[in-house]
């Protein structure tokens, strides 16, 4: 299934594997496509995530202690796969379980898993030389981030060695809900679409980081192709986790993410 | 063996490459940040005000050079090699890390960058940092690990007092290594006001580059002192590893010189188990920690591991590159020394010289203990003595019951 985006506004859902537990994940993962999420991201725990705010280095932390190894990640994937093919699917990880997985045995595994695209966080392109081929080589997407930060001789070389689409950071910082969406956001689209192609023809845009409710989405649905909720879906899955019970989470989280296509766009403050 | 992720273009991209190690494994958002730090640092370079400024500095303010120091009770007691000690420890705010600290301030400021974070592990560099601030008139602030704030509790106070803010870390380990997490969150959040004063020759490029040129001074300092008194060069240079800045400093200039031995000292800890050391060397395995490529304690999933040592300065997973090619082309030798040992050498260099050593630099002085014996009376041993001990009274204190 190729990464696309047949919904309006396109939503990629950011979901930490083994949090609360890897059925679980899978539950709201599935949950989460019913309700119209276009492609799902599927984290790899890791011990020190240092682009990550507190919400994800919690969720992380619980996964790691029930025990969730990459190779876990990687069969839930598959499992995720099998049982709903609509959605596309991505691995967003650190590059260091990778390193020790072996990139080889890495995206052969995770092309055979039924995923779509690798997201790593700690990789750029001008390091990316022999992930790019072994990528290329199995047919996976190779999806970067673009930064506000990010000069347009940057974005120029991310659009061209990304597939999928490109993921643009919403703002300078981490991962974290926000209160609302700033100028960034628009102007770092503008700036890669440069190099992407014209909307609805190029490789698709999406933005993230800080992406919390239905006006975020409505307003990012103005100039880019999809937005990604990310810590805002952790934080609801830890909120109901344990006041209701993880059993709680797959129906709070289908719940959200139909509430999250109901605002019409609002205008851009 | 772990598979490395060779950059795109090989010819282009060697800068901040040592062997296969360093690199640049970051989130995209730090890297015009690092580009543009790369370009200050190669024009701070060629400028011979910013160098000459530098230098007064370090000589007026900072206090070099320091000596070079004959150990004339410790040789004899030893009965074999020659054993010199390199006196960073006499440094003003008392180890070699005031070198960088003052180097990348001005750095800072000649950036324009008013804002300045930093980490640190035994408090060495964040009271440096904090002291360099105060003296340019920056604003700092300081991330420490919660375990570290309190078995280094002396620096703490002394970098609130020097009016920099210390922000404690309650992740992961709550160690060093948390606190480099936390100042890169903090980075990647203020990456257009701050400045990230990194302590250690670790972190993506330019940073372990630019870390190691700042102590190059130590070991050119040796070199020219130990020609002076002995009319040649050492046999061997001895000098304790965490992220490796004072070590690198004291190698540098003897990289090209084959005939002196280079050795690393790593946190033995207190034993061979992952998680109970520092050893990168011993457990460790090539992989990307905070930005670099070298040699990490992990396990089978490539998770992080927890360390350990006595000393909060060497309690670290990963190493930095330029160590990392050193050991692997044979060029120096690494071995560990465990808490116990370095305990153990406070009291000998405290009780044979009146001297005490900042329980990392100790890790060194434990290396030059067990060898020292089994040179020959002509031959030369170098220890670089990075830092004092008073910071450790606490510890000390309750290790050997005093």
């Amino acid at each position: 299934m190729p990464i696309g985006f047949a919904h309006k506004p396109g939503l990629v859902v950011y979901l930490t594997a083994g949090d609360p537990s890897l059925e679980g994940t899978q539950a709201i993962a599935l949950a989460a496509i019913d309700a119209g999420a276009d492609v799902i991201e599927l984290g790899v725990p890791f011990s020190d995530p240092l682009a990550d705010g507190p919400i994800i280095q919690r969720a992380s932390e619980r996964a790691l202690a029930r025990g969730t190894r990459l190779r876990d990640v990687l069969a839930l994937a598959g499992q995720i796969r099998a049982a709903r093919s609509e959605a596309g699917l991505v691995l967003f990880t650190y590059l260091n379980p990778i390193l020790r997985y072996g990139l080889s045995r890495f995206v052969e595994d995770a092309v055979a898993a039924g995923a779509d695209g690798v997201l790593v966080t700690d990789i750029i392109v001008e390091e990316a030389g022999e992930y790019l081929q072994e990528m290329e080589r199995v047919g996976l997407a190779p999806i970067f981030l673009a930064a506000p930060t990010s000069p347009d001789e940057r974005l120029q070389a991310i659009a061209a060695h990304s597939r999928g689409f490109v993921y643009a950071i919403s703002r300078v910082g981490i991962t974290g809900t926000q209160r609302s969406m700033t100028a960034d956001a628009r102007a770092l689209v503008e700036r890669i679409r440069r190099w992407t192609g014209p909307v609805g023809k190029g490789l698709p845009v999406v933005v993230g980081f800080g992406i919390s409710n239905a006006e975020h989405v409505a307003q990012v649905a103005e100039f880019a192709d999809a937005a990604v909720i990310g810590s805002a879906i952790v934080e609801l899955i830890e909120r109901v986790s344990s006041a209701e019970g993880p059993e709680a989470a797959p129906g709070a989280v289908e719940r959200f993410i139909q509430g999250l296509r109901l605002k019409e766009a609002a205008p851009a403050r | 063996m772990a598979s490395i992720i060779l950059p795109a273009n090989p010819s282009e991209s060697r800068a901040g490459r040592f062997g296969v190690y360093g690199g640049r494994y970051v989130p995209e958002t730090l890297m015009a940040a690092l580009v543009e730090l790369e370009r200050e640092y190669e024009a701070a370079k060629a400028d011979a005000a910013f160098q000459a400024e530098l230098n007064a500095l370090l000589a007026d303010y900072a206090g070099r050079p320091t000596p070079l120091y004959f150990a004339k009770r410790l040789t004899e007691a030893l009965g074999g090699g020659k054993i010199y000690l390199k006196r960073e420890d006499l440094l003003h705010t008392g180890a070699h890390k005031i070198n960088n600290a003052l180097g990348q301030g001005l750095l800072a400021r000649r950036m324009g960058k008013k804002r300045v974070i930093a980490e640190t592990g035994a408090g060495q560099h964040g009271v440096a940092t904090a002291t360099v601030c105060a003296l340019l008139g920056l604003e700092c602030v300081v991330y420490m690990g919660d375990v570290d704030m309190e078995r280094q509790d002396l620096n703490v106070k002394r970098m609130r007092l020097l009016g920099a803010e210390v922000r404690g870390v309650s992740s992961g380990s709550k160690t060093l290594k948390d606190a480099i997490s936390e100042a890169m969150r903090d980075w990647v959040t203020n990456v257009r006001t701050t400045y990230y004063l990194l302590g250690s020759a670790l972190g993506a490029h330019p940073y372990p580059t630019m870390v190691r040129d700042f102590h190059r001074c130590i070991s050119r300092e040796i070199k020219a002192q130990i020609l002076k008194k002995e009319g040649k060069l050492p046999d061997a240079v001895v000098a304790c590893v965490g992220g490796g800045s004072n070590a690198i400093g004291a190698f540098y200039e003897f990289i090209p010189e084959r005939g002196v031995r280079l050795i690393g000292v790593e946190a033995g800890g207190r034993g061979a188990a992952l998680g109970e050391h520092a050893a990168r060397f011993r457990g460790g395995a090539p992989g990307v920690l905070q930005g670099t490529y070298s040699y990490v304690l992990q396990d089978d999933d490539g998770q992080i591991a927890l360390t350990h040592s006595v000393s909060a300065g060497l309690d670290y997973a990963s190493i930095g590159p330029e160590h990392a090619a050193l050991h692997d082309s044979g060029r120096a030798e690494y071995v560990a020394q465990d808490d116990t040992a370095a305990l153990d050498a406070v009291v000998k260099l405290a009780r044979s010289e009146g001297i005490l050593p900042a329980l990392e630099s100790a890790h060194a002085v434990a290396e030059a203990l067990r060898i020292a014996p089994a040179m020959g009376a002509h031959e030369i041993l170098v220890v670089n003595l990075s830092g004092r001990g008073d910071k450790d009274m606490g510890i000390l204190a309750r290790e050997l019951k005093l």
